[in-house]
C-alpha cells in the first residue's frame, strides 16, 4: 500500500442554469494564456468553451481535459429536462472528432491548467470574469493514497505479458529505448 | 503590427461578385477611431449626395468597433451604416450580439458592400476564405430561421449570422437586420440589404486580436468589471428602477411596468393611461412573462442580461430585445401575451420594433377616421389583435395598402393624402419616434430631439439625470461619487436643479448649461459607436463603468494610439461633424431639426429658438445648422469645407451668427 497524502482538489462548479451565454470565460482564458500574457485575444484558443444553442436553451461551459488520440467508438446524446444535448456536449477531450480545444493554427491540443501561474491567481480567470456565477471555484483537500508507481507498473506489465508473452514485451521495450535515444 | 483592429476591410462588389481584402490606413484610425467614425469617412468619400438609397452606388457597411474582439467588457457592437430609404439621410443603426467580435477574429474590421447582386446571395466569411453563395433557397425565410439554416448547411455551428427576413427582401423602409439576440433596426438598413440582394452574412474567425499594452489593458478591464459589480450591488437611489442600474433597461427581467405603461402613449402615440397598472394586470403580465421567458441572456462578453429567449406556445423560440416587449402591446392597446406573440413574427420578418407597431396603429387610426376604407383594406379582420397580425403580414409583403404602409408613416401619409399627414404626427426627420407626449418643454431633450442624427432619443440621452432630484440632500448624495463627469461644473448644474420654482425646467438648466449637457451626452454615444461599446454600459445609464476619463486609456493601451481626453473629444467631434456634413450635403437643415409639434403641451418658441441658435454656435455650426468653415478646418475637415464651398452650401462670406455666439469647444 502507498502512503496517505493530502492533495488539493481544484473544482470549478458549473451551473448551467446561471449561464447567460456571454462567453466572457472564453475571452478571459484566451487572454490569460496568450504569450506574452494578455497580449492577444482569440476564443478559438480558449480552454473553456460554451457549448451554446440559445434557441434550445442549451448552455454548457466545458473545460478542455485530456487529449484523446482516437475518437470514441460511438457517440452519446443526452436528454436532460427535455433538452437534447448534442453529441460530445459534456466531453472535455480534444479529439479527432471535433475542432474544440485545439490551437487553431497548429492543431495542438489545449488543456485547462486552472490558470496555474506565478504569482498564483486566487481563482482561475474564467471564474473571476463570470460575475453571473455560472462558474464558481472551490478548493478542498482530500486524503489520497499515493499508490507506488512501481506497483501499478508491475500490474500493467503482467497483464501485457499474459497477452503477448514476456519476450515480445522485452523486444518492444528495447525498440522504444532505441527510438527514444534517436 | 496593428493593435485592437485588424487593419483590413473586405470590399464586396455584389454586381460583379468580386471580393477584395483591402489594407486600411492607420492614420484614419487615429483621426476617426473606427466603427461609426471610419464608416462616416467612407460614406463621405464614396457616396455623393446624388446617390439614392436603392442605387447600386449606395454602400452598406458592416463595421466592428475599434475595441471589439478585445477583452473590454460589453464591446461587441456592429455599426451598420448606409443611406436610409426612409430619412434619405445617413443611417447608422447598431447591433450587439456576437457578430462584430467574430468578424475581428476572422481578420477584418469592416465589410463594405456596393452594387446589387442579380441573385439572392449570402456572404460566408471563414477566416481567409470568403465567398458569395446562392441564397435562393432562403428567399422568404425568417431572419432567425435563415441563420439556423445557414449554420446547418455550412456545418459550422459557431458561425455568427446577420440576416434579413421577408421585410428586408421586400425593401420595407423599417426593415431590420437581425443577429443573435440583437438587431440593427432603425432607419431601414434591412431594406438596403434586401435591395442589394444580400440575404445574410455568416462569419467565423479563429485568429488573434492583438493588444498594444496587455497588462495595462487587462487592468482597465478588471476595474470595469469591479465597478459593474459595485453598481449591480448599489443601484442609484431616487430614480425609477429602470434607470437605477446598468445595461439597457432590464425589460426582460422586470415585471413592474407601471412606469412605461402609464407614461408612454398607447395606440398611435395618442393615449396616456394614467391608471392602467393595477394588481390584476401586474399578476397577469407576470404570469405571461414567467411562462414564456426561458432565460435571460447576454451579448458577447457582457454580464448584463438585457435580453431573453421567449417561447410562445405553438411558435418557434426567439430572442427578444428590450423595449419590443411593450411596443406592440401598447400600439394595439392589448396585453403582454399579444405583444410577445406578435413580436415573434415581427422578429422573423425582420422589422423595427418601434416603427412597426406605430405604422400599424397609424393605419388603423386612418381607418377609424374614414381616410382608409374597406376598399383599401379588403378582408381586414374584425378583432383588434387580428388586425395587427393582418397588417403586419401585408406590410412585409407590400400587399395592397401594405405597399404604402411599408414606407413608414411619413411617406405613407403623403401617398395616401386626404389629410393622412396629420396622423403621421410622431416623426422627426421622417422617422417614427418613441411614443411619448409630455407636458412641460424640457430644454435638454428639446436639443437632443432636434439635433440628434441617430434620430432616436435613446441613442443620444444618458449620463445626466432625466429629471431633478426632489431634495438638495438627494442631489448632494448623487454627486458625491459622480466621477464620470467631464467637468466639475456638471455637478453644480445638478445640485441647483429644482423640480419647481426659478431653477426648474424650461429655464433651468440655462441655455449654455443645456449645450454643455447635450454635448457631453452626445459625445459619449459617438465614442461608444466608434469603439463598438454597448451604450448600456457607457453612454446610456447614469454613472456607467466607461466614461471620458478611462476611455482614452482603453484606446491607448488597447489600440496603441496615444490618446487623452482632449484628443478623444476632438476625434469624436470630427466624425460627429462628418455625419452632419453627409446629411447637410443631402439637404438637411435647421428646418428639419424639430421635435414633433405635440411632443410637449407647453412650448416656448423664443426659448427654443435661443436653444437652437446657441447650440449651433456652440457646435461650430452656422444658424442653419451647417458646420462653418472655421470649425471644419479646425477639425481637419478641410475637404468638407472645400466641398461645401464648391456646392454653394457655404460661401466665403463671414458667418456672422457664429462669430457673435458664446465660445464653444469647437471654436477652441
Amino acid at each position: 500500500m502507498g502512503e496517505k497524502k493530502r492533495k488539493k482538489i481544484k473544482t470549478i462548479k458549473v451551473d448551467v442554469d446561471k449561464c447567460n451565454g456571454c462567453r466572457a470565460c472564453e475571452v478571459a482564458c484566451s487572454a490569460f494564456h496568450a504569450a506574452p500574457k494578455y497580449s492577444s485575444n482569440n476564443p478559438a484558443r480558449s480552454r473553456i468553451r460554451v457549448i451554446r444553442e440559445p434557441l434550445k436553451d442549451i448552455y454548457v461551459p466545458v473545460y478542455a481535459g485530456e487529449h484523446a488520440r482516437a475518437e470514441c467508438m460511438g457517440r452519446d446524446k443526452y436528454t436532460i429536462d427535455g433538452k437534447e444535448y448534442d453529441e460530445c456536449s459534456f466531453c472535455r477531450a480534444s479529439c479527432p472528432s471535433r475542432d474544440l480545444f485545439k490551437e487553431p493554427d497548429s492543431g495542438l491540443p489545449l488543456k485547462c491548467d486552472m490558470c496555474e501561474s506565478d504569482p498564483e491567481l486566487k481563482q482561475p480567470l474564467c471564474v473571476q470574469w463570470c460575475i453571473t456565477d455560472a462558474l464558481v471555484y472551490e478548493e478542498r483537500e482530500e486524503e489520497v493514497e499515493e499508490a507506488a508507481a512501481g506497483e501499478e507498473l508491475d500490474t500493467g506489465l503482467e497483464a501485457l505479458a499474459d497477452k503477448y508473452g514476456l519476450d515480445k514485451i522485452m523486444e518492444a521495450v528495447a525498440r522504444m529505448a532505441v527510438a527514444k535515444k534517436g | 503590427m496593428r493593435y485592437a483592429e485588424t487593419g483590413y476591410n473586405l470590399e464586396i462588389d455584389l454586381t460583379r461578385g468580386s471580393i477584395e481584402r483591402v489594407a486600411t490606413d492607420p492614420r484614419d484610425t487615429e483621426l476617426y477611431l473606427g466603427g461609426l467614425g471610419t464608416n462616416a469617412k467612407i460614406l463621405w468619400d464614396r457616396v455623393p449626395p446624388e446617390v439614392e438609397p436603392f442605387s447600386p452606388e449606395n454602400l452598406l457597411i458592416f463595421s466592428a468597433g475599434l475595441l471589439c474582439g478585445t477583452p473590454a467588457t460589453g464591446c461587441n457592437r456592429t455599426i451598420v451604416s448606409t443611406i436610409s430609404p426612409q430619412t434619405l439621410l445617413m443611417a447608422f443603426s447598431m447591433m450587439g450580439g456576437f457578430w462584430a467580435p467574430e468578424l475581428k477574429y476572422a481578420g477584418y474590421d469592416k465589410v463594405i458592400f456596393r452594387g446589387k447582386s442579380p441573385e439572392l446571395v449570402y456572404l460566408w466569411i471563414n477566416n481567409d476564405t470568403v465567398e458569395l453563395r446562392n441564397a435562393s433557397h432562403l428567399r422568404g425565410k425568417g431572419a432567425g430561421e435563415t441563420a439556423e439554416l445557414i449554420r446547418q448547411e455550412l456545418k459550422e455551428p459557431k458561425a455568427q449570422v446577420a440576416a434579413i427576413g421577408l421585410a428586408g427582401e421586400n425593401r420595407v423602409y423599417f426593415a431590420s437586420i437581425e443577429q443573435g439576440r440583437s438587431s440593427a433596426s432603425r432607419g431601414g438598413i434591412g431594406a438596403v440589404m434586401g435591395d442589394k440582394g444580400l440575404k445574410a452574412i455568416a462569419v467565423r474567425g479563429t485568429k488573434d486580436i492583438n493588444i498594444a499594452r496587455p497588462a495595462e489593458f487587462m487592468e482597465l478591464c478588471n476595474e470595469v468589471l469591479e465597478y459593474i459589480k459595485f453598481r449591480n450591488a448599489n443601484p442609484i437611489e431616487g430614480v425609477m428602477p429602470i434607470l437605477a442600474g446598468l445595461g439597457s433597461p432590464q425589460e426582460m427581467a422586470v415585471h413592474d411596468e407601471k412606469w412605461h405603461t402609464e407614461n408612454f402613449m398607447w395606440g398611435n402615440s395618442r393615449l396616456r393611461r394614467k391608471d392602467f397598472w393595477n394588481q390584476e394586470v401586474a399578476e397577469k403580465w407576470t404570469e405571461t412573462l414567467e411562462k414564456m421567458r426561458t432565460r435571460l441572456i447576454s451579448c458577447y462578453n457582457c454580464p448584463m442580461k438585457c435580453g431573453a429567449t421567449i417561447s410562445v406556445p405553438g411558435l418557434p423560440t426567439y430572442m427578444m430585445k428590450c423595449f419590443s416587449k411593450l411596443t406592440y402591446t401598447m400600439a394595439a392597446m392589448a396585453d403582454l401575451e399579444f405583444g410577445l406573440h406578435i413580436a415573434q413574427r415581427a422578429t422573423e420578418y425582420g422589422v423595427d420594433g418601434f416603427s412597426t407597431p406605430q405604422v400599424m396603429a397609424f393605419a388603423l387610426e386612418l381607418y377609424e377616421n374614414g381616410i382608409l376604407t374597406d376598399t383599401d383594406l379588403p378582408g381586414l379582420p374584425a378583432g383588434n389583435e387580428e388586425r395587427f397580425h393582418w397588417l403586419l403580414d401585408r406590410i412585409v409583403r407590400r400587399e395592397g395598402v401594405g405597399d404604402l404602409l411599408a414606407n413608414g408613416t411619413y411617406w405613407a401619409a403623403k401617398q395616401i393624402g386626404k389629410g393622412a399627414e396629420a396622423y403621421a404626427h410622431n416623426n422627426i426627420k421622417k422617422h417614427e419616434q418613441l411614443p411619448l407626449k409630455l407636458s412641460m418643454l424640457n430644454p435638454i431633450y428639446f436639443l437632443m430631439y432636434a439635433t440628434g442624427e441617430k434620430i432616436n432619443i435613446t441613442q443620444i440621452e444618458g449620463q445626466f439625470p432625466q429629471a431633478p432630484f426632489a431634495t438638495r440632500e438627494e442631489r448632494e448624495k448623487f454627486v458625491k461619487d459622480w466621477f464620470q463627469v467631464p467637468d466639475e461644473k456638471f455637478k453644480q448644474y445638478l445640485l441647483d436643479w429644482e423640480p419647481r420654482g426659478e431653477k426648474s425646467i424650461p429655464f433651468y438648466p440655462t441655455v449654455p448649461m443645456c449645450c454643455d449637457i447635450v454635448d457631453w451626452q452626445e459625445r459619449m454615444h459617438y465614442i461608444d459607436d466608434a469603439l463598438g461599446m454597448c451604450a448600456g454600459l457607457s453612454s446610456f445609464p447614469l454613472k456607467p463603468p466607461y466614461h471620458i476619463h478611462n476611455y482614452p486609456k482603453f484606446i491607448s493601451a488597447g489600440a496603441g494610439i496615444e490618446m487623452d481626453e482632449e484628443k478623444l473629444t476632438l476625434a469624436a467631434r470630427r466624425y460627429r461633424t462628418l455625419v452632419r456634413a453627409i446629411n447637410i450635403r443631402r439637404g438637411m437643415r435647421r428646418k428639419d431639426e424639430k421635435p414633433p409639434e405635440n411632443h410637449w403641451k407647453k412650448r416656448f418658441p423664443e426659448l427654443e429658438k435661443e436653444l437652437l441658435d446657441t447650440y449651433y454656435a456652440f457646435k461650430g455650426w452656422n444658424n442653419d445648422g451647417v458646420p462653418t468653415q472655421d470649425s471644419l478646418r479646425g477639425l481637419g475637415l478641410d475637404y468638407v469645407a472645400e466641398d461645401f464651398l464648391k456646392r454653394g452650401i457655404l460661401t466665403d462670406a463671414v458667418e456672422a451668427a457664429s462669430a457673435e455666439a458664446p465660445k464653444g469647444p469647437a471654436a477652441n
